[in-house]
């Protein structure tokens, strides 16, 4: 019942003497917006890559869908992507890669694609080349939709689209995901809009998972602190993630619920997404990978710093 | 429910919304049939998506718009609109659930269950009217949105509080309880 979308152990990617991602051991659980975070060169499209099976590990395994190896026919079948920069034909008209696509997958809805393309309006003969950004955004999405995957990856989905364009292509999503129960496992670096999106985060950072989690929990085991400067060195009861300090008054993104006592003179306020992802992407040393559920051993459950 | 931004935060987000059920509501071009309000979110409140749709049904509850028996917007229409994560949906919907305030019909969706509205609908269009009286006099008085909105919340804490009750946790479940009932 409780499935993984993905789940590695050990997993490792080097190109040439480089580790692009290493001892990325995850267990994504199906029904979320799972997004991957991270700096450029973290690992993002790496690990996205080795899922969707157009990479191969260098060391330890990954399988989706509930322990399918990745990049296997049974699992190509039931995972869709949507690479980084949308790639299409530009001179293909969306009727003809429609077409390609039907033909290049076992499954194809056409039904779906051309009435999800109508309500866009996006005409069938238009070439790729000739539509706006969100148009030919919408059009590897409706490609990757119609397949009825289980999983769909993408990967920076909206790095390149203006706010509507990016409103209408993340309200395509999550309305598959409301119809069908399709699992998304998104990379961005837009902290902003993740909040509204995302109930599954994954930091990555030097190629390493530094925070994994459902973003109920996370935020709900981090506190923003906020007391007087001269007494934040002090402060060592919980894990301190992040220090902001000021002259008078410093801010201490600690680990810490609702339910821990605050140190006399400071108060305690409750984090959002954007605050705790920018503490842990600014202290790359810190991590916290909470995964109560899972049961392996190699994982640091506290933060270092 | 353990996420909980802090009362002050919840505080801040219900006055602050006060627009919010008003303006989508009467005819107001909802998108599912019988779904009578329509979300909408503010992205720097710094309360929680799931308990923003909270407040507004509670909102809208209070003031007469969403009566026993009407139909929440169904999760997909709310997706498709606002374009945030069904989950967050369903949470807020099982957050009025919990709390007596709504109820799901399989197969048909999410339906009011309870009001909140204490008052009857034309006594509060009457306190209403009284109000926007004393706002014109606050007004020619010289006191801005922001004199106002601090004046009416330090009355209105010493009101409940010269009254032993616990005023500024409004829709506190007793309260609720009380008016379901």
């Amino acid at each position: 019942m409780i499935m993984n979308i993905i789940e590695t152990s050990g997993l490792g990617k080097r190109y040439g003497g480089t580790w692009a991602l290493r001892e990325c051991t995850l267990a994504i659980p199906a029904g979320h917006v799972a997004a991957l975070v991270g700096p450029n060169g973290a690992g993002k499209t790496t690990l996205l890559n080795l899922a969707v099976g157009l990479a191969e590990p260098s060391a330890g395994g990954i399988t989706v869908l509930g322990g399918l190896p990745a990049g296997s026919p049974a699992a190509l079948d039931g995972i869709a992507f949507v690479a980084q920069d949308t790639p299409l034909y530009k001179n293909l008209s969306a009727a003809d890669m429609l077409h390609l696509t039907r033909n290049l997958n076992r499954r194809f809805d056409q039904h779906y694609a051309e009435t999800r393309l109508g309500e866009l309006g996006i005409p069938l003969h238009r070439k790729a080349g000739k539509m706006s950004g969100g148009q030919q955004a919408q059009l590897a999405l409706t490609l990757a939709l119609a397949r009825r995957p289980k999983l769909l990856v993408l990967d920076e989905p909206v790095a390149m689209l203006d706010p509507v364009a990016r409103h209408d292509f993340m309200a395509t999503v999550l309305t598959a995901m409301a119809d069908d129960g399709v699992s998304v496992v998104l990379s961005s670096h837009v902290l902003a809009e993740l909040e509204r999106v995302a109930d599954y985060l994954i930091l990555l950072s030097r190629g390493r998972v530094q925070v994994a989690g459902e973003v109920d929990g996370l935020l709900a085991s981090h506190r923003m602190l906020t007391g007087p400067t001269t007494e934040a060195d002090k402060y060592a009861e919980r894990p301190v993630v992040h220090v902001q300090r000021g002259g008078a008054q410093t801010h201490l993104l600690v680990r810490a619920t609702a339910d821990d006592p605050v140190p006399p003179s400071w108060e305690a306020h409750p984090v959002d997404l954007e605050e705790l992802a920018m503490a842990y992407l600014r202290e790359p040393g810190a991590g916290a990978l909470p995964g109560p559920s899972r049961g392996r051993g190699t994982q640091p459950s506290e933060v270092t710093r | 429910m353990s996420i909980g931004k802090g009362d002050g935060a919840q505080a801040g987000g219900t006055g602050a919304s006060p627009a919010s059920a008003g303006g989508g509501t009467p005819g107001g071009g909802p998108r599912g049939p019988g779904s009578r309000i329509e979300f909408r979110l503010d992205a720097t409140s710094g309360v929680p998506t799931y308990l923003q749709l909270v407040h507004q049904v509670e909102h809208a509850l209070r003031l007469g718009y969403l009566k026993r028996g009407d139909q929440l917007p169904k999760v997909r229409d709310v997706v498709a609109s606002l374009a945030i994560n069904p989950n967050t949906v369903l949470k807020a919907y099982r957050d009025l659930e919990v709390k007596g305030l709504a109820a799901g019909r399989p197969g048909q969706g999410t339906f009011i269950q309870a009001t909140l509205g204490q008052v009857a609908l034309p006594e509060l269009a009457g306190l209403h009217k009284s109000l926007l009286g004393w706002l014109t006099t606050a007004d020619s008085a010289g006191l801005d949105e922001d004199g106002i909105v601090a004046l009416f919340t330090s009355a209105l804490r010493d009101f409940y509080e010269r009254r032993g009750g616990t005023g500024d946790r409004r829709g506190a479940a007793s309260g609720e309880t009380e008016g379901v009932a």
